[in-house]
């Protein structure tokens, strides 16, 4: 249990997050892919926290971590439910459109 | 000894998971396995001394991906299990882009040199956290928490299907003939408004 | 590993299930006696039937529809049981608890939290309607219960400033909880009852839906689920001692027997209220829920820290 170890299992999480929310075409799925890089970034920043500076200011970190997976996934099923209603698909190439 | 034990089944777990994912053809399993990858990261953090963050990253997943499923059922219409077809595009893109990034992170792990550890850990972490978020990190918490209530606000503007016009007409103090609001419902709430 | 330790381990593998599941069969008797007093049958039949009921399911053979998604079913189905021990293990007997987490009322929290992920599965698994129904009732009904529930449990975390079951139980030496954090304790036991699809939050197994969630279960899964429900019903009882009614502190006996003794008057509260209430829709509950009682308990927790701040901690 050493920060690189933990670093590791941290980048693999990420690395598959990026695999999902690049390879599926459902809106869900996507979302869970970016579930799983945060869920690596969280890992990553608790090792860090623990093994570089264990002080309170790390946590408060984690903490936003946390507080933005909460608003990816609120704002995701609030726009997968608006691209669901107004074209019957929940596939992300059915809504290139919106991209900039 | 047991403890790197128990964190290493925990990390193969985590990653086990994150796999299970987009590998089952199942929606329920798919969700439930991206659960149990949270669930595992959870247990980690916990056993990197933060508690609190740890604890709670387990009761938000494990709450999300009970949502979750149900939103992937909803749209999904269908039952992949039943007719099995590929909802993924540039499969092999992704994987070289994942692969690579993977190497990329492991390299920068293992070359950047760490810096020692600077700073003790408060005898009770969870209070410290606390103390910080009401005290000197309040700033975080303040930012944050117009970000949260905006989230709902654009949440529940973006999917809800029938704003007071839809419910009410032209006439927004409709009543019954006893007074009551008379909405234009396919099913009344708890209190009858 | 030290000797104290290993005993503790003990307890907490032996102990705490078998006396959950004690008290778990207590409640399910005693509802069975006043279900055939209720329909004019023999009490003591009552009171055995759920004895009969799993020497009958333990026999049984179990089915499965085609399709059914066995592996997350029957997960579903053990991890109600488990769940009820899991939170049970933190809860302090007296001054002796088997796991002393610094946050665990935050345990507590999220393992109740697992038991939506797990009435789901049950309703999905089971690869029939009527049961997926019931697992959607369930999730609306948790949306409804589950916000005032994490703001009620906040009350006694503010009295006692700690997250830990031992200081939250030492901050009420003088007065229990319950007495300035009411609204907190009926929010909290209203939830346990739905957490645990039982009395008038049952929609979820209700026979409109032919028994929604149970509907396909059989043999011993069944066993488990519904043993499973009184289970996490007990564990919810267990849990408001601590929070509510001051842990183990009580004259002459020990602290151990006073959280059981405790606990066992929260079920026979339960009991009695819950039967008297009628089966609550989920699409009604979320109004109200939310438009009353959220308001409610805010008022509650708005109470509980001016008077901690006002007299420095708890009264």
């Amino acid at each position: 249990m050493t920060l690189q170890f933990v670093l590791l299992v941290a980048a693999a999480l990420f690395a598959i997050g990026i695999y999902g929310a690049l390879s599926q075409q459902v809106v869900v799925m996507v979302m869970m892919g970016i579930e799983l890089m945060i869920n690596g970034v969280l890992l990553a920043g608790g090792a860090l926290w623990w093994f570089l500076a264990p002080t309170p200011d790390g946590q408060t970190l984690l903490l936003v971590i946390l507080a933005a997976m909460t608003v990816e996934m609120a704002m995701g099923f609030a726009v997968a439910t608006v691209v669901h209603r107004s074209r019957n698909s929940d596939m992300t190439d059915s809504a290139t459109d919106l991209a900039g | 000894m047991i403890v790197a034990l128990i964190f290493w089944a925990f990390a193969a777990l985590a990653v086990a998971g994150g796999i299970a994912v987009f590998v089952v053809n199942s929606m329920a399993r798919a969700t439930y396995a991206l659960a149990v990858s949270f669930v595992a990261v959870g247990a980690m953090i916990v056993m990197l001394h933060l508690d609190y963050i740890g604890v709670i990253t387990i009761l938000m997943m494990l709450m999300e991906m009970a949502i979750m499923a149900v939103f992937m059922v909803m749209f999904m219409g269908m039952n992949p299990a039943l007719m099995p077809m590929d909802m993924t595009h540039h499969k092999r893109r992704s994987v070289i882009l994942a692969v690579v990034v993977f190497a990329v992170l492991v390299v920068a792990i293992f070359l950047i040199p760490w810096p020692a550890r600077t700073g003790t850990p408060a005898a009770d972490l969870t209070r410290s956290l606390g103390d910080a978020i009401m005290g000197t990190k309040m700033l975080v918490m303040l930012a944050i928490s117009p970000v949260l209530f905006a989230t709902i606000v654009a949440g529940l503007v973006l999917a809800n299907p029938r704003g007071r016009y839809d419910r009410y007409g032209d006439q927004l103090d409709r009543r019954t003939t006893d007074g009551h609001p008379d909405p234009d419902d396919p099913v009344r709430g708890g209190i009858g408004r | 590993m030290s000797s104290p330790a290993a005993g503790g381990a003990v307890g907490a593998v032996v102990l705490l299930p078998l006396g959950v599941a004690v008290l778990a069969l207590a409640v399910a008797s005693v509802n069975g006696a006043v279900n055939a007093r209720a329909e004019g049958g023999a009490v003591r039949d009552g009171f055995a039937a759920p004895v009969r009921e799993t020497a009958r399911l333990i026999r049984q053979q179990r089915r499965t529809l085609p399709g059914a998604d066995s592996l997350l079913w029957r997960i579903a189905g053990a991890g109600l049981g488990i769940a009820a021990v899991l939170q049970v293990v933190v809860i302090p007997f007296g001054d002796v608890t088997f796991a002393d987490l610094p946050v665990g009322l935050v345990w507590f929290n999220a393992i109740d939290v697992l038991l939506w992920a797990l009435w789901w599965l049950l309703g999905w698994g089971a690869n029939s309607t009527w049961s997926l129904v019931g697992g959607y009732r369930f999730l609306a009904q948790a949306l409804s219960y589950e916000i005032p529930l994490m703001f009620a449990l906040t009350a006694p975390a503010i009295g006692a400033g700690s997250l830990r079951l031992l200081d939250i139980q030492a901050a009420q030496q003088s007065v229990w909880f319950v007495v300035w954090m009411p609204v907190s304790f009926l929010i909290y036991v209203a939830s346990v009852v739905a957490f645990s699809s039982w009395g008038p939050f049952q929609s979820a197994v209700g026979v409109d839906i032919g028994q929604g969630v149970l509907a396909e279960l059989s043999g011993i899964d069944r066993l488990l689920v519904l043993g499973g429900r009184y289970a996490v019903l007990v564990a919810g009882a267990a849990f408001s001692v601590p929070l509510f009614f001051g842990g183990g502190s009580g004259p002459l006996l020990p602290g151990g027997i006073w959280v059981v003794v405790k606990t066992a008057v929260v079920l026979a509260g339960m009991l009695a209220v819950g039967r008297m209430v009628p089966t609550i829709r989920p699409d009604r509950l979320a109004e109200i829920a939310w438009v009353i009682v959220v308001p409610l308990v805010l008022v509650q927790l708005a109470v509980v820290a001016v008077i901690v701040a006002v007299n420095g901690g708890a009264l």
